[in-house]
């Protein structure tokens, strides 16, 4: 279909944040009821660049960038600017003469997420015009399944997910694998706090993955796929029915897929909440309908997964990554990257740093690089204190390894993972232990049960850092800590629970400072654990004005207007708000 | 809660009666009627010819099934490190104060459900919660209150 007007509206989270789900459905809405939804192309997209002035859409062919937008101009652009091609020069954006927006940075690389943004996820033509589906074509019609193995091998690939195991190897196994029939698996029940990498590419560019899905299939000899998606992403969902059955349309899923005898087709199936679902034999209990409890290994899902089958599981970003070895080559890819971490990755960063988001950088490019050249730095000028890699399995890496390449082997060296890309920066405001106690929450929480030294372990590690944080420690935890930490990492059967200590042992080793302080001198140095902090007026500096008493919520500040305010150390709960709404900076923490 | 018997013979018929259907039609019936009967899985189990415990036990693992009745707006809060870092404990504190309620509950006139969630995928402007599928972001402590108040106003209105 052609198109006389194509909308790009950004969908950045500080633009859905000011309004820009409703802008969008108002914008369909109205051209719906003008008739005009086969003239003019809306595509959600990442960012347009101005999310602070969001909800923010541009409109090609004139490349009206507009800006700050509400429902209503919405209907005035679409009158005005769609219908009568005269665009609403109000509503427009205006370049300030000061400050031109900061390029992207140079040293991305992008490959998983290239197409992002570039086509409209639910237009296979689109994906088709930059070279979607050439690379099944190729493999079906030139390769044996082994020339397709070796390529894999050749290209360096590791899985994507967390683990890094080389995806050659786990398809060899499958493919060696006697079973009556085999299956392939994408892994899409992304968890990792922070991290959402898989979701923009599901979103963004589906059928790299379901052609990844295929090539791998064909690889492995399965007929039959399945992608677990988390119910929490409903979009993605929706956008992967419509590239499956578009896919479906063209032949390209299905029987006979080009002419070359193969069959193979995808289901979706949804998970139901529960993090312990991202663990491959977990995953497969969930599809096969039950609790989604993790099984020991082995054997291993190449020999007996999915109903006793074979069955090969990949990540998302795994499977994305194989149309575009197998049609730009081995070489290509292995070109980027270090000697045993070949290609990209994409991270999420967050947390304490300038621009938080999704970047895809070659692997073994060094911590400072992601954190100052492409972050932007530490937040409000603050001083870098750690960043937490490989999700709540993974662990903080302290300042003194900002110039360690990111790649599997380094990071898993100083006590971290690569996991599925979480990118978390601290600053010296974030307390250790605080942050080890929330990942010890997070663990405990979504431990399924079964494993008694998971389950019962990572409660009692977290009652110990509770409390820790709230003034309560005793000599004797830390060591407690550590070999809880030893039982609940050798009687665990997933890796959820082999990976639960690791916040708690990283921070351990690098900031045991920290523990000692808040243990033996009651003092939280980062002053943010409630327990051991204490906010106090400075009578110097109080003006009287009242405000912080009257937004106390258990008005533990007394005072006169226009006299000293005094709280009351019994009664506040530390929550800060008087230190927030202080005209003159007057509330100390000590 | 009435069961609605038409609506569970609908969601099966949709989604099979394989064992392997189970998750999706628990899952389906749960975010149809908000949450399942103890009949509503008494009929799934007969019907996918299954112990009931059976159907409990799978019910009462996933956090997107519910096996009790939720408030009328529910409200959840990213848990997730890249929020908390933001100073998403004081937001949580926050709600549970105003509310009156724990993380995991239902406020006892049946408005608010207070939930946590995993990572939305907005950490940019964490601290983010959902409001029913209505998301909120660069939380604080007034901000929440405002939000609450919007939202039993318009319930007045």
């Amino acid at each position: 279909m052609v198109y006389r007007a194509h909308v790009l509206i950004s969908g950045s989270p500080q633009c859905i944040d000011l309004g820009a789900r409703e802008v969008k459905a108002t914008l369909l809405e109205e051209l719906a009821a003008l008739g005009l939804a086969n003239e003019v192309q809306v595509m959600e997209v990442s960012t347009l660049g101005h999310d602070e002035q969001g909800p923010e859409l541009v409109i090609y062919p004139e490349g009206t960038q507009y800006v700050d937008l509400t429902a209503d101009d919405m209907r005035l652009i679409v009158a005005e600017h769609l219908l009568k091609g005269r665009p609403v020069e109000k509503l427009t954006y205006q370049e300030p003469p000061s400050e031109p927006l900061p390029p992207p940075s140079a040293k991305e690389v992008r490959v998983v997420l290239d197409n992002i943004g570039k086509i409209d996820p639910e237009n296979i033509d689109d994906y088709i015009a930059l070279d979607g589906y050439i690379a099944l074509g190729e493999v079906l019609s030139t390769m044996a399944p082994d020339d397709v193995i070796a390529e894999m091998k050749k290209s360096g690939l590791r899985g994507r997910g967390g683990a890094g195991f080389p995806t050659w190897l786990k398809w060899t196994f499958a493919r060696r694998a006697e079973s009556e029939q085999k299956f392939v698996i994408c892994n899409a029940d992304e968890g990792d706090p922070g991290a959402f990498m898989n979701r923009r590419v599901l979103e963004g560019d589906p059928h790299a993955v379901l052609e990844g899905m295929a090539i791998a299939a064909y690889a492995i000899g399965a007929q039959q796929g399945y992608i677990y998606v988390r119910a929490e992403y409903p979009i993605a969902i929706k956008i992967l029915r419509t590239a499956i059955n578009q896919a479906r349309e063209y032949g390209l899923l299905g029987k006979n897929i080009f002419e070359s005898g193969f069959d193979f087709d995808i289901e979706i199936r949804m998970g139901a909440g529960a993090f312990v679902c991202g663990e491959e034999t977990a995953l497969m209990q969930s599809i096969e309908g039950k609790r989604g409890m993790p099984l020991t290994r082995p054997p291993y899902p190449a020999n007996s997964g999915l109903w006793g089958d074979s069955t090969n599981i990949n990540n998302v970003e795994t499977l994305a990554n194989v149309p575009k070895i197998l049609r730009r080559g081995a070489e290509w890819f292995a070109s980027m990257g270090t000697e045993k971490s070949k290609g990209t990755k994409t991270f999420a960063i967050a947390g304490k740093v300038a621009r938080t988001g999704l970047i895809e950088v070659p692997l073994g490019m060094t911590i400072r690089e992601i954190v100052y050249d492409i972050g932007g730095g530490v937040l409000n000028g603050k001083k870098f204190k750690a960043v937490q890699t490989g999700g709540p399995m993974g662990g903080c890496i302290p300042e003194k390894y900002l110039d360690l390449p990111v790649d599997y082997e380094s990071l898993a060296g100083v006590g971290s993972m690569m996991g599925s890309g979480g990118f978390v920066v601290m600053d010296e405001d974030t307390c250790m232990v605080d942050i080890a106690r929330f990942f010890m929450e997070f663990t405990q929480d979504e431990s399924c049960g079964k494993c008694v030294p998971c389950r019962v372990g990572t409660r009692r590690m977290l009652e110990i850092l509770e409390r820790i944080c709230a003034g309560e420690g005793k000599p004797g935890d830390i060591e407690t800590l550590e070999g809880l930490a030893t039982y609940i990492q050798d009687g665990s059967l997933c890796g959820l629970g082999q990976g639960a200590p690791n916040p708690v042992l990283s921070t351990l080793k690098y900031f045991r400072d920290e523990y000692e302080a808040h243990i033996y001198d009651k003092k939280c140095p980062a002053k943010v654990c409630k327990g051991l902090i204490e906010f106090t007026i400075d009578p110097e500096a109080c003006i009287g004005c009242t405000r912080c008493a009257r937004n106390c919520p258990v008005n533990a500040i007394s005072g006169k207007p226009k006299e000293t305010h005094v709280i009351d150390p019994e009664v506040c709960i530390r929550c800060g708000i008087c230190a927030q709404v202080c005209p003159v900076d007057a509330v100390h923490v000590e | 809660m009435k069961t609605n018997l038409t609506q569970i013979h609908e969601v099966i018929n949709q989604h099979g009666t394989n064992r392997e259907a189970l998750v999706e039609i628990l899952r389906d019936l749960s975010q149809r009627s908000g949450y399942l009967t103890k009949e509503a899985m008494e009929v799934v189990a007969t019907q996918l010819q299954l112990p009931p415990s059976e159907v409990f036990s799978v019910a009462s693992f996933y956090t997107k099934i519910n096996v009790e009745q939720l408030g009328k707006h529910v409200i959840k809060f990213c848990e997730d490190a890249p929020c908390h870092i933001a100073g998403g404990r004081e937001i949580w504190e926050a709600l549970e104060h105003k509310l009156g309620i724990q993380f995991g509950e239902t406020t006892t006139d049946g408005f608010w459900t207070l939930w946590p969630t995993s990572c939305l995928g907005l950490c940019a402007v964490g601290p983010v919660m959902l409001v029913d599928d209505e998301p909120y972001g660069n939380l604080t402590p007034e901000k929440v209150t405002d939000i609450l108040n919007h939202y039993r106003a318009g319930d007045a209105a």
